[in-house]
């Protein structure tokens, strides 16, 4: 049989060798070359960090009411000062971001896990189950968010559990709809037909073939909505539906004490809402740059 | 040379890519004489269309120009202020993109739009709406009045061009740059296109830059040509002598792999060049195409040839241009013979109709197909877009539902109409090898992967057996082994086609769909594909659908051929038949609109007006709107039937097959013979 030398054949150049690694590399160091990106992550960072070893950085116990010693200005002794219960405010706000900080990225995940899903069946099978589907997504869209939960942590009480199910629901159609316009457009493209073409199943389709082609999005949106859920959670601690009362929350302090900035006892509500803006211009910080990192 | 338009002098382009210079034009010098029409050719990513922006000044933002000058009319263009650079893109640079439903904007109407090109220029609104009268006029735009009122996408793709076009022209430019002006278009308003920018060119005595990856467009619209190869231009002259006798071993090997002269599978095998376009940025010491080039020697992989000049103003950059053309072949001369298998029909579409709902009108994409696939033989299937080729491969595949009524049967039984109410069997029996292969294959799998899960599904292997079958598919379609982990990102455009045609013969297929499986890879790549196709065939005794917009390769492949229309089959029969003729007035339209590289003049008929709606098809024969044959009444009343004509050729055509063969022979009718008495 007469050979066909070719492309594959004579002259054997090394076939652009590990392009995706190569690319996958280059984006790498561009990303970590950002200097939106390295801010994000210093401000994140820090937070992270007090969550995790909050204990051993806070220079007093967060909770221990000193009433010969509340609403103390700053000072070398307390260097934000302390609250109305005479309690640290620098070690309450370190300890603080342990519940944001637990309770938002777990409520974002169940977010990302059930809108994935979501957008994924609608926008592979279309159809009626798509179409009633978006249209109870845009119903939920058109109620405020904070509502929404509102109402539901209302019926179940707060606590942990109810936080993270609660903001997990609430974001999940949002995703569900990102997630399903990235998959119509997978969805066109000719390799989900090969699929069809080798009897291959509805979910191997969708899970195997399509989604990692999605992750993208995916990844994008979970950032961006990573920093929603934090202002979520705090809102509602604010609101007075804290995770947990007991331990030191930022929200929750910051409620307590906004009436008393009248009396010039500014500190109580600064700090813990500086905690707050920071954490979350250090989220979307990051966001940005892994957005950014996407569209090139 | 002060004479020239435009001049370009050791022009050097790099990209930022990544954070990393990136060369792409790797100094480019060309000039354009005043009314003369330069082309230049190259396959993608060789910096043709970076070269037309590098003009227009029109570079993306991780553009640098490193080196070199640009001058129009003998001025520096890289020197000038930004102002002054505006002026001149209003006034005295164009350029026609590819795409001319991205180049209108689709929220003005086409009267305004045009207009602010006069605006521009300082003319009063009425002065302008007049003007854009006129010019759509002379583009050949018959209701222009109407034109004008209408929003971009209510024309068709030739419509719109046309408007882009004299757009471009309005401003009656010292340069008009034209960027794969018909690529998008079918062949027969391809056609119409390129006479209506050599007719305006004589009238407007504009200078041309004709980019095009074409090279029988080229031959046909452009005096003299450059030949780019990345980032370098490797060859340079009058464009019929470069065709006829090219000096550059890369324009010998871009020749040899075009189906040309109505040649055959069975005659001739087509050359192809070994290798890939180096990487954006490569760095390259010596010869830019050496490592693709079988006369390279050590010289070559040195020192860099400079353009050596080669007679009549030609030049070539080869150390070897006076043997250019002793360049050995990759391929061999002749592909192993292909032996029709005879016996019944494979597969059989009887009453094959399929409607569409569209804002609640019935849109009849297939109309009434009766047609069958013998074993082992290649039946092409041809038509302009819109005639119901996809269509026709999707519902046989099952991936399209026909309508009640229609008929399928593979060997006799039965086929459903959708494919997961086939058997396995079924299933694996009919597969398709699409356009393109960046949306078929999958590209967060690897090649393993993607072959593998073919074989697993299709044939239920699994381990050790599946591996050692995807070892084998991959050889089978020339496919590095070594390459099976590789993601498709990492491949160039023929080795993921490769790979899709390993995927579309992982069950052993019996029929085979190649819907446009060349037409987004480069010439050379195509070659090595459609040689990849014919050699599997003889191997393996599959059938093919073959479904192309590009005449040459669907003759070169096919053993019978189908002409569509509207859904409608007009002709069918032996590919040397319906090319030989005498031909359906279609086809002959059809053949007539292709340009060859021997610049040979054939009868010229050119069809006028577009494809008719599918929604409100025209009465009787479907074709008489646009037929150059027209009866009269008997055309406009009445269908004519699917007729076996000759042995083996049907036609649908009230004139009798002798008159066609009698017509066909004499000079082509008029363009306007319309008038009904």
């Amino acid at each position: 049989m007469t050979t066909i030398d070719d492309q594959a054949a004579p002259i054997a150049i090394p076939v652009r060798p590990d392009e995706t690694k190569v690319e996958r590399h280059e984006r790498l160091r561009l990303l970590v070359r950002s200097p939106t990106f390295l801010l994000g992550c210093l401000l994140a960072g820090i937070w992270v960090l007090c969550a995790i070893f909050g204990s051993l950085i806070a220079p007093h116990d967060p909770v221990s009411p000193d009433i010969l010693s509340k609403f103390e200005a700053p000072s070398g002794e307390h260097l934000f000062g302390t609250d109305k219960l005479g309690q640290d405010v620098l070690s309450r706000v370190i300890m603080g971001a342990r519940s944001v900080l637990v309770v938002a990225p777990l409520a974002t995940i169940l977010g990302t896990v059930l809108g994935t899903t979501i957008g994924l069946v609608t926008g592979y099978y279309r159809g009626f189950v798509d179409e009633a589907t978006m249209r109870v997504v845009d119903a939920i869209l058109a109620i405020p968010l904070i509502i929404t939960a509102l109402l539901a942590i209302t019926a179940v009480g707060p606590s942990k559990k109810t936080l993270i199910l609660v903001i997990g629901f609430v974001f999940t159609p949002i995703i569900a709809k990102t997630v399903r316009a990235a998959v119509l457009g997978e969805a066109r493209l000719e390799y989900v037909q090969a699929a069809r073409l080798r009897n291959e199943r509805g979910p191997y389709v969708m899970f195997a073939e399509i989604l990692p082609n999605v992750t993208g999005p995916i990844i994008v949106e979970f950032t961006v909505r990573l920093g929603y859920a934090i202002f979520t959670v705090a809102t509602l601690a604010f609101l007075g539906f804290a995770a947990d009362p007991s331990v030191p929350d930022w929200g929750q302090d910051i409620s307590a004490h906004y009436q008393s900035i009248n009396a010039g006892y500014w500190w109580p509500v600064l700090f813990p809402s500086l905690a707050i803006a920071t954490l979350i211009v250090g989220i979307n910080l990051i966001a940005d740059a892994i957005a950014q990192l996407f569209e090139r | 040379m002060t004479d020239a338009a435009i001049e370009l002098q050791d022009l050097q382009i790099a990209y930022t890519v990544r954070g990393i210079d990136r060369r792409v034009l790797r100094g480019v010098s060309f000039s354009i004489g005043q009314g003369e029409s330069y082309g230049l050719v190259g396959e993608s990513g060789c910096g043709k269309t970076t070269a037309a922006f590098a003009i227009m000044r029109y570079l993306p933002r991780n553009a640098k120009i490193q080196s070199g000058s640009i001058r129009l009319n003998g001025d520096d263009m890289l020197a000038m202020s930004g102002a002054k650079v505006r002026r001149l893109q209003a006034t005295t640079l164009s350029m026609v993109y590819q795409n001319p439903a991205s180049a209108l904007n689709p929220s003005i109407r086409v009267g305004p739009q045009l207009g602010e090109v006069f605006g521009l220029l300082g003319v009063s609104k009425e002065e302008a709406a007049h003007r854009s009268e006129a010019m759509l006029h002379k583009v050949q735009i018959s209701d222009p009045q109407q034109v004008m009122r209408r929003y971009p996408h209510q024309l068709s793709g030739g419509m719109q061009q046309r408007v882009v076009i004299a757009m471009a022209l309005a401003k009656n430019p010292t340069l008009l740059i034209l960027d794969e002006p018909t690529t998008g278009l079918d062949a027969t308003v391809e056609a119409e296109v390129l006479d209506l920018i050599a007719a305006l060119r004589e009238e407007f005595g504009t200078s041309v830059l004709f980019i095009s990856h074409n090279l029988a467009v080229i031959a046909k619209m452009c005096e003299r040509v450059g030949v780019l190869y990345a980032g370098r231009l490797v060859e340079e002259g009058v464009a019929q002598e470069v065709f006829r006798d090219p000096r550059h071993p890369y324009t010998v090997g871009l020749l040899r792999s075009i189906p040309r002269g109505g040649v055959r599978k069975d005659e001739t095998a087509l050359d192809t060049i070994p290798g890939f376009l180096p990487r954006l940025g490569a760095n390259l010491p010596g010869c830019v195409f050496e490592p693709r080039c079988g006369l390279a020697q050590e010289i070559c992989r040195e020192q860099e040839p400079e353009l050596y000049p080669v007679g009549n103003g030609r030049v070539s950059r080869c150390h070897f241009h006076d043997r250019a053309q002793e360049l050995p072949r990759v391929a061999p001369t002749r592909l192993p013979a292909v032996q029709t298998a005879n016996g019944g029909p494979l597969l059989e579409v009887a009453n094959g109709s399929k409607t569409f709902k569209q804002d609640g009108q019935d849109v009849r994409a297939l109309v009434d197909i009766s047609l069958s696939v013998r074993p082992g033989e290649v039946l092409g299937l041809v038509g302009e877009s819109g005639s119901g080729k996809t269509t026709l491969a999707r519902v046989l595949l099952g991936l399209t539902a026909p309508d009640e009524g229609s008929h399928l049967a593979l060997d006799g039984k039965k086929l459903a109409g959708k494919v997961e109410k086939r058997s396995q069997e079924q299933v694996r029996s009919l597969q398709i090898v699409f356009q393109n292969p960046d949306g078929a294959l999958n590209r967060r799998h690897s090649v393993r992967r993607i072959v593998g899960r073919a074989l697993e599904k299709l044939l239920g292997l699994g381990g050790r057996e599946r591996d050692e079958r995807t070892t084998q598919l991959a050889e089978s379609v020339r496919f590095d082994q070594t390459l099976l982990g590789a993601k498709p990102a990492q491949l160039s455009g023929g080795l993921k086609q490769r790979v899709a045609i390993a995927r579309a013969f992982a069950g052993d297929p019996r029929i085979v769909l190649c819907d446009e499986p060349t037409s987004a890879l480069d010439v050379s790549v195509q070659a090595a594909i459609l040689n990849l196709l014919v050699e599997l065939q003889t191997q393996k005794g599959v059938s093919y659908v073959f479904i192309s917009h590009d005449l040459g390769v669907v003759r070169y492949i096919s053993d019978r051929i189908a002409v569509m229309y509207l859904g409608r089959l007009q002709e069918v029969g032996d590919a040397e038949t319906v090319f030989g003729g005498p031909h359906h007035p279609y086809t002959e339209a059809l053949l007539s609109a292709v340009p060859t590289l021997e610049g040979e003049e054939r009868t010229r008929i050119r069809l006028e007006g577009e494809i008719p709606s599918a929604a409100n098809p025209p009465s009787g024969c479907v074709f008489h709107t646009r037929c150059p044959r027209f009866l009269g009444e008997i055309c406009v009343q009445e269908e004519p039937p699917l007729a076996e004509v000759e042995p083996g050729h049907l036609m649908r055509c009230h004139i009798p097959i002798e008159e066609l063969r009698r017509l066909q022979a004499e000079a082509p009718p008029a363009a306007q013979s319309k008038t009904t008495t």
